[in-house]
C-alpha cells in the first residue's frame, strides 16, 4: 500500500526520463537524418540542375540568364546525344540480362552441396567489392589490343584466326559488347545474391510438392520457383536498372566513350560536355534526360510489384 | 492401389541413423499410422517412400516392384506436407490441376477432374482464390485434393493435421479416415499425436530411434505393448512400470483401481500412497507411488469421475489392485515377456 502511495513523487522524473519512449518524438527523430539526406544531398542537386537547364551558366560565364528550354532542343537536335540515349538503353537492358542470367545460374551452383561452398560464396561478392577502378583497370588489360588474354585464349583454342585478333575496344560494336559485359560482371554478385535469397525463401514443402506432383528440373524452375521469386528479383531489376542507367565509371575507365561516341552513354555525356567541357547548362539537361526514364521505369516496376505480391 | 513393402530400410545423415533397418508391409488399400515422438525418423522414412530421399541401403517395393532408382512421378504417390505445400502463385484450381499439367492430361479432361475432387472435398466455391485466402483447414482440403486427383497408388500423409487448431482437428480427423475408406487408397500416415494414430489407423506402426518398435493394430499395440518405449508412448497417463524381479512390471492406470472396487479372483493388490489428485471432469488421475516397489516414473491410477472417492485423501496410502490379466511383463531389455503370470507379490 505505502508503495502506491510513494508513486507520486517518482513519476514526475519518469515524465522526462521516458520522453524517448513515445512514438511521437522517436519516430521523427530518427526519420530526420534520413529526411535530411535526402533533402540536401539529393533534393538540391536535383532542384540546381533543373535551374541549370533552363540557363545559360557555364563555368566561363556564370551567368543565370533564363533561355526557357533551348538547351532541351539542342541537345535532342544533337546526333551524339541520340545516339547516346540509344546506347544507354541498349547497355542498360544487355548488362541487366546477362548479370540476372549469370546471377541466377551463379545461385543455382551456389545452392548445391560442394566443398568449399562457403569459400565460393564468399568470393562470389569480389566483382562488387573490388574498387570499381581497380576491377576495370583489370579488364582494361583483358581487352588490350596487344596483350588481350580473352584473345590469347580464343587463338589457342583455335576459335579465331591470330591475324584477325579482335580489338575489343577499337571496334564500335565490340566496345559495347565490352562494356555491357564488364557492368554485368559488376552486376553478376548483387544478381547472385538475390536469386540466393529467392532460392532459400521458396519452402521445401512447396518444392517437395512439385517434385511429387511430376515437375521436373525445367518445370520446377520455371512454373514454381520462378513465379514465387518474382517480387525479389523485381527488386534486383530495379535497383540494377536504376545503377546502371545512371552508371558512368565502367564506361569512362574502359573507352570514355568511344569509339566514336559507340559506348557513350548519359552519365559519362553529361559529365564530358558539364564538367570537362564546363558546359554546364547542356549538362543538366543532358543529365535530366535520366530522370524521366527512371520515372517511368520504377513506375513501371513498383505497379508489376505490387501485382505479383503473393 | 498398391501394396507397399520395406526391406531394411537404413538411411544415415552422418554419423546418425535416422531411419534403422525398417521392414514394413502395408497392405493394398491399407490406412497404417506411423507413430513416433519427434525426431524418430517417421518423416524421413516417408519421404524415402516417396522417392524424395535415397535410403543408404535396403529397398522399397511398390506392388512387389523394387522402385529405389524410380522417380516419384513414376512411383505414382501422391503426399500430403505438413504445411500442404501449396503453390502459392496459383489459384486453388490450378494449384489442384498442376500434378495432371505435369502428365500431360488433356484440357477439359483436367477440368472434369479438379471439379470432381474439389467437389469430393467440398472447395468448390474456392477454386478461384490464391492459397493465402484460406484457412488452415481449407488448405489442407486442397492439399488432399491435389493429392486425390491423379488417382495415385499410395497415399503419403506427413503430420497433416498438426496446422490445425484442436476442434478442427478433430473434425478433419474423422473426414479423413471416412475419405480413405471411400476412395481406398492405400494411405501411409505419419504422425505424433496417439489420439490421431488409435483413431485412424487400421494399423499402427510405433517407431523410436529410426527403428520399428511394433506394428499392430491399435488395441494390440495399446493392450499388448511390445516393450516399454511402446507401453510408456502410449495412454495418457502412459502406463505404469515399476521394477519387479531384474525386469519390469506395467499396468495402466485405468485398470489400476481401489481394492474394493475389484471383485472375483485373481487380483494383485498393491498398497498406494497418493500424493496428489487432478480432476479432469470425466475422470480423477491419482498420482502417487507404491509400497516395496521402485517405479521409473509416478504411478498413477485412472479412475471415472463417477466414482465416489470416500476415504481416498492425499497423503494417506490406500489398498489398490490390478486383476492379473492386465499385467505386463517386462524382461531387464524392455522387451515383454510373454506367459509369466507370476504373483507381483
Amino acid at each position: 500500500m505505502s508503495v502506491i502511495a510513494q508513486a507520486a513523487a517518482p513519476r514526475r522524473l519518469a515524465r522526462s526520463r521516458f520522453t524517448f519512449d513515445r512514438l511521437e518524438v522517436l519516430g521523427p527523430l530518427f526519420i530526420m537524418p534520413a529526411i535530411l539526406y535526402v533533402i540536401v544531398l539529393v533534393g538540391l542537386p536535383f532542384l540546381l540542375a533543373l535551374y541549370y537547364s533552363v540557363s545559360a551558366y557555364s563555368i566561363f560565364n556564370p551567368s543565370y540568364t533564363f533561355v526557357g528550354l533551348k538547351n532541351f532542343r539542342e541537345v535532342i537536335d544533337s546526333e551524339i546525344f541520340r545516339r547516346t540515349l540509344a546506347n544507354t538503353l541498349i547497355f542498360t537492358i544487355s548488362a541487366q540480362i546477362i548479370g540476372l542470367l549469370l546471377g541466377k545460374i551463379g545461385a543455382m551452383l551456389l545452392m548445391q552441396e560442394f566443398p568449399g561452398r562457403r569459400l565460393a560464396r564468399a568470393l562470389i561478392v569480389l566483382p562488387w567489392a573490388v574498387p570499381v577502378s581497380l576491377a576495370t583497370l583489370a579488364w582494361v588489360w583483358m581487352f588490350d589490343s596487344l596483350y588481350s588474354v580473352i584473345n590469347w585464349t580464343l587463338v589457342a583454342a583455335g576459335l579465331i584466326d591470330a591475324a584477325h585478333r579482335p580489338q575489343w575496344l577499337g571496334q564500335e560494336d565490340l566496345a559495347m559488347i565490352a562494356v555491357a559485359v564488364v557492368h554485368a560482371w559488376r552486376l553478376f554478385p548483387f544478381g547472385v545474391v538475390i536469386f540466393l535469397a529467392g532460392f532459400t525463401s521458396v519452402p521445401q514443402d512447396v518444392l517437395d510438392a512439385a517434385t511429387i506432383d511430376g515437375a521436373g528440373f525445367w518445370r520446377r524452375n520455371y512454373q514454381i520457383i520462378l513465379p514465387i521469386i518474382a517480387p525479389i528479383i523485381m527488386i534486383a531489376v530495379i535497383f540494377g536498372t536504376v545503377f546502371t542507367f545512371t552508371d558512368l565509371s565502367v564506361v569512362y575507365l574502359l573507352t570514355k566513350g568511344g569509339p566514336i561516341n559507340s559506348t557513350q552513354v548519359l552519365g559519362s555525356l553529361a559529365f564530358q560536355v558539364g564538367i570537362l567541357s564546363g558546359d554546364v547548362a547542356h549538362g543538366a539537361a543532358i543529365c535530366l534526360f535520366l530522370f524521366p526514364f527512371l520515372l517511368v521505369a520504377v513506375i513501371l516496376l513498383l505497379r508489376s510489384l505490387r501485382r505479383r505480391e503473393i | 492401389m498398391a501394396a507397399v513393402t520395406t526391406k531394411d530400410i537404413r538411411k544415415d545423415f552422418g554419423d546418425v541413423a535416422a531411419v534403422d533397418g525398417v521392414s514394413l508391409s502395408v497392405r493394398d488399400g491399407e490406412f497404417l499410422v506411423l507413430l513416433g515422438p519427434s525426431g524418430c525418423g517417421k518423416t524421413t522414412f516417408l519421404r524415402i517412400i516417396a522417392g524424395l530421399e535415397r535410403q543408404t541401403s535396403g529397398d522399397v517395393l511398390i506392388n512387389d516392384e523394387i522402385v529405389n532408382d524410380i522417380t516419384p512421378r513414376a512411383r505414382g504417390v501422391a503426399m500430403v506436407f505438413q504445411s500442404y505445400g501449396l503453390y502459392p502463385h496459383l489459384t486453388v484450381a490450378n494449384n489442384i490441376a498442376f500434378p495432371l499439367k505435369t502428365q500431360g492430361t488433356p484440357r477439359p479432361e483436367i477440368k472434369c477432374k479438379v471439379d470432381w475432387a474439389a467437389g469430393l472435398l467440398g472447395i468448390d466455391g474456392l477454386l478461384h482464390r490464391r492459397p493465402r485466402q484460406l484457412s488452415g483447414g481449407e488448405r489442407q482440403r486442397v492439399a488432399l485434393a491435389r493429392a486425390l486427383v491423379r488417382n495415385p497408388t499410395v497415399f503419403l500423409l506427413d503430420e497433416p493435421l498438426s496446422n490445425l487448431d484442436a476442434k478442427l482437428r478433430a473434425c478433419a480427423r474423422s473426414e479423413l479416415k471416412q475419405f480413405q475408406q471411400k476412395v481406398e487408397t492405400t494411405t501411409i500416415y505419419v504422425t505424433h499425436d496417439q489420439v490421431e494414430a488409435m483413431g485412424m489407423g487400421d494399423r499402427i506402426a510405433v517407431i523410436d530411434h529410426g527403428k520399428l518398435r511394433q506394428v499392430g493394430t491399435p488395441s494390440e499395440i495399446y493392450d499388448h505393448p511390445a516393450d516399454d518405449f511402446v507401453a510408456s508412448f502410449l495412454g495418457t497417463p502412459p502406463m505404469n512400470l515399476v521394477e519387479h524381479t531384474g525386469g519390469l512390471l506395467g499396468f495402466r492406470p485405468e485398470h489400476f483401481l481401489p481394492r474394493e472396487m475389484l471383485d472375483g479372483a485373481a487380483l494383485s493388490e498393491l498398497p498406494f500412497r497418493i500424493d496428489r489428485m487432478e480432476y479432469l471432469g470425466s475422470e480423477r488421475i491419482l498420482y502417487g507411488a507404491l509400497d516395496g516397489f521402485r517405479a521409473k516414473h509416478e504411478v498413477t491410477a485412472k479412475l471415472p469421475a463417477h466414482v465416489q472417492l470416500s476415504g481416498i485423501r492425499a497423503g494417506e496410502w490406500h489398498k489398490f489392485a490390478v486383476r492379473e490379466a492386465e499385467l505386463r511383463y517386462f524382461d531387464r531389455d524392455g522387451r515383454r515377456t510373454v506367459g509369466t503370470q507370476e504373483q507381483a507379490r
